[in-house]
């Protein structure tokens, strides 16, 4: 075997796969060739490394070096410096935001200094194509330790004990769930991953199954033990293509070592997987419907109980999990269920993994301990609000959730600060939004879309969030009066109380927060007809300063709708009436004379 | 791929697949490990630095000494002494040892690494290394 000296990672997922690091790869092992070095040097792709920000990312191993923004063009500096020479490459390291520092190593960094990996403890370390590397990584060590030395309930047992809540959003305690579909007797009963992760700027699922497919694969297995099942499912959006090569390849690798199929590890137990593609629709992502969604139905969700556990794919005893969820299974095994019950808060253990993403400088993959306070996420770790503006608002729970301001940024993230500050933990988003962001924007956003993704089939959902998006609409468009405000708690109240599922239940959930946080933007909206955020172009008001005005005319011949008059050399004026707010006039103002609120 | 039977069969292959991941297990973990690092400047090249750097990967792994690994430098500015390394033990200051051939990097592997023992050839560090 080939004595690697050293091994070049390179960030595979979707990120920095469209950021052409296939090419760098590529370019890479080009190199290396030309260089005579293929025996000495290993290039890999991997999962996610977090950092989406400064991808495409490159790590030179075992010296550590994380590079950023890598091009294509700069494979040939990397070999011929670095792993020839052994000089790093100092322009392509990443620089420190407060003292301009080149810092090599990512554990130097703020992005990565205050995570903690559980979950994504593979992904950007090992080739997800690989089965080997998994099992390098003491992979389905834990399913053989399930299998070989404990009983169905000492599994159970040890996830209880472990105190994990479910990822995909409620937080149900998974050891609790597995002991009731445990507890359902049937001649056939199914493990299903939900991979569905349908909120809006939620990539967490997807860089788990893209970077370490087979840490799922195992968790499933141990599941299917548990519970009694020799069948698994992984609902996965179609949309996901990379994350269903990288599963396909996993699977397909599992089953040729036997780690999946008949008598597993020359025991008993006998366990396989396949695949299930969804068409992307969010609300396919509640567990019922998605049931349906499996079984050729459409997707539409029931009511529960019966849950899942008792009655679920195919009428039979189905036990539902999140991927993220599953990715925390191995390692309480491989760690003992008291050292992750050691980590995080008093009732939520372990980590989250969350999707920073909006007016951040850092928008990225993190993972840190339960307990982390927003505080730390968005200015330690994420490094702050872009371009030095100021922090208003920090949405979680995606449309479900709410948001969060500036006074709850010291909270300890956990499933129930978070219910108790008015959001939710959701699956993992977490837009941060800044002074430029309107507030009943942002709620008409999540309004739209939960009135696309509704599935119509209870009315309070159907009709009432097309209500909602309505009145929103109004207001944000300079129509709106008190009376939408009121109508809009009233509505909210009626969805909240009367929808069918988890969706409509919770869809009035992002105008009502705002509503609680930001009441006198909504009133600024419709008393006074202005947007304070300075984003509802319908209530914007463009003004010719006279002071400032010099009468060139320039304003007046650029404008496509004829609205600006005045003589020349005289201050001109603009005709609100006739004014459709393009903005032509100030950008091509050259004495700044123009301005708009 | 042949099926794994038991959980012996795992292990084994365990075994193997760690030696292919464990390059990125003590980067990882790097500022805990005893640290060679050879210089490849293009007059350490010359003077035999990557059979230097072979060597020694060669002997580590001989040994199982997997507390130790093994990295590049740029130029350290003795060109007199090639090839050069750098020794860190965890938590002390670097040591330079220079004209390390063949013989130099068993002694230094049994005498400086296993037995924590300075050795002739140091050379004074007068200036940081041209990373
Ligand atoms: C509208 C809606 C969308 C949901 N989308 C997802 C999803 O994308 N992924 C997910 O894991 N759970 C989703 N859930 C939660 C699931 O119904 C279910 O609770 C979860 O998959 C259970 O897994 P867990 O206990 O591991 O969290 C959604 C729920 C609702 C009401």
């Amino acid at each position: 075997m080939a004595e690697y000296k050293f091994h070049i990672l390179v960030c595979g997922g979707t990120g920095c796969l469209s950021s052409n690091s296939h090419e760098i790869a590529d370019g890479l092992k080009d190199a290396i060739k030309a260089a005579g070095m293929e025996e000495e040097v290993k290039v890999l792709q991997t999962g996610c490394f977090g950092f989406c920000e400064k991808g495409p990312i490159v790590k030179v191993l075992p010296d550590n070096t994380f590079y950023t923004q890598v091009k294509p063009e700069d494979v040939n500096e990397i070999v011929s410096e670095h792993i020839v020479k052994g000089r790093k490459v100092n322009r392509l390291l990443y620089v420190d935001p407060e003292n301009e520092k080149h810092i090599s190593d990512a554990k130097h960094m703020d992005f990565y200094k205050k995570q903690m990996r559980i979950a994504l403890r593979n992904c950007g370390f090992i080739d997800p194509e690989n089965i080997d590397e998994y099992i390098g990584r003491d992979g389905y060590q834990a399913l053989a330790k399930c299998l070989t030395e404990m009983t169905p309930e000492q599994v159970i047992e040890e996830v209880k004990k472990s105190g994990l809540r479910g990822r995909g959003g409620a937080g149900f305690p998974t050891g609790l769930k597995w002991q009731f579909a445990h507890g359902y007797q049937a001649d056939q009963k199914y493990v299903v991953c939900n991979a569905d992760e349908g909120d809006p700027g939620a990539f967490m699922d997807r860089s788990i199954l893209e970077g370490d497919p087979n840490s799922i694969i195992e968790a499933m297995a141990i599941c299917g033990y548990a519970i009694g099942a020799s069948q698994g499912r992984v609902y996965i959006r179609a949309e996901y293509p990379l994350a269903i090569q990288r599963l396909e390849i996993a699977i397909a690798q599992a089953r040729e070592y036997g780690l999946l199929g008949d008598n597993i590890l020359g025991t008993d137990f006998s366990f396989d997987i396949q695949l299930c593609f969804g068409a992307g629709a969010f609300v396919c992502g509640e567990e019922t419907a998605l049931i349906h969604s499996m079984e050729g139905q459409r997707g539409e969700p029931t009511i529960k109980p019966p849950f899942p556990a008792e009655n679920g794919f195919w009428n039979k005893p189905t036990n539902v999990n999140n991927v993220e969820t599953f990715a925390n299974i191995p390692v309480i095994f491989l760690k003992g269920a008291d050292w992750f019950s050691s980590i995080g808060t008093e009732k939520s253990k372990g980590t989250k993994v969350f999707a920073l993403a909006g007016k951040i400088n850092n928008v990225g993959l993190i993972e840190v301990p339960m307990g982390t306070t927003l505080r730390e996420v968005i200015y330690d770790i994420g490094g702050g609000i872009k371009n030095g503006k100021k922090f208003k608002a920090v949405q979680t729970g995606g449309p479900s959730g709410g948001c969060l301001t500036e006074k709850d940024l010291d909270t300890p993230i956990d499933f129930d600060n978070l219910v108790a500050k008015g959001s939710m933990m959701g699956s993992g988003g977490m837009i941060v939004m800044d002074e430029d962001d309107c507030m009943p924007s942002v709620a008409r956003f999540y309004m739209e879309f939960i009135e696309e993704e509704s599935c119509g089939k209870c009315t309070p959902c159907r009709i009432g969030t097309k209500r909602l998006s309505e009145l929103l609409k109004d207001i944000t468009g300079g129509k709106g009066t008190m009376e939408h405000i009121a109508e809009l708690k009233r509505v909210s109240q009626v969805i909240r109380d009367t929808a069918l599922c988890g969706l409509g239940q919770t869809a009035p959930n992002p105008v009502l927060s705002t509503l609680a946080h930001f009441e006198d933007e909504y009133i600024a909206h419709v008393k006074d007809h202005t947007c304070p955020a300075g984003k509802c172009t319908a209530l914007l008001k463009f003004k010719i300063n006279p002071e400032a005005c010099k009468g060139c005319t320039l304003c007046a011949r650029k404008c496509p709708v004829g609205a600006i008059s005045g003589e020349v050399r005289k201050p001109h004026t603009i005709d609100q009436a006739k004014c459709i707010k393009c903005g032509a006039c100030m950008d091509n103002c050259k004495f700044g004379a123009i301005t708009k609120n | 791929m042949a099926k794994i039977k038991s959980l012996e069969e795992l292990k084994k292959i365990k075994e193997q697949a760690q030696q292919s991941v464990s390059l990125r297990v003590k980067g990882d973990n790097i500022e805990n490990l005893v640290q060679v690092r050879v210089a490849m400047a293009t007059c350490g090249i010359a003077a035999g630095a990557r059979e230097t750097m072979n060597e020694f990967i060669k002997v580590l792994n001989e040994e199982h000494m997997d507390n130790v690994v093994v990295t590049q430098t740029g130029c350290m500015g003795y060109c007199y002494a090639e090839p050069t390394i750098e020794l860190t033990m965890p938590g002390k200051e670097p040591v330079v040892y220079g004209n390390v051939d063949k013989n130099k990097v068993h002694e230094i592997v049994e005498k400086a690494i296993k037995g924590g023992e300075m050795l002739d050839g140091i050379i004074p560090v007068t200036h940081n290394t041209v990373e």
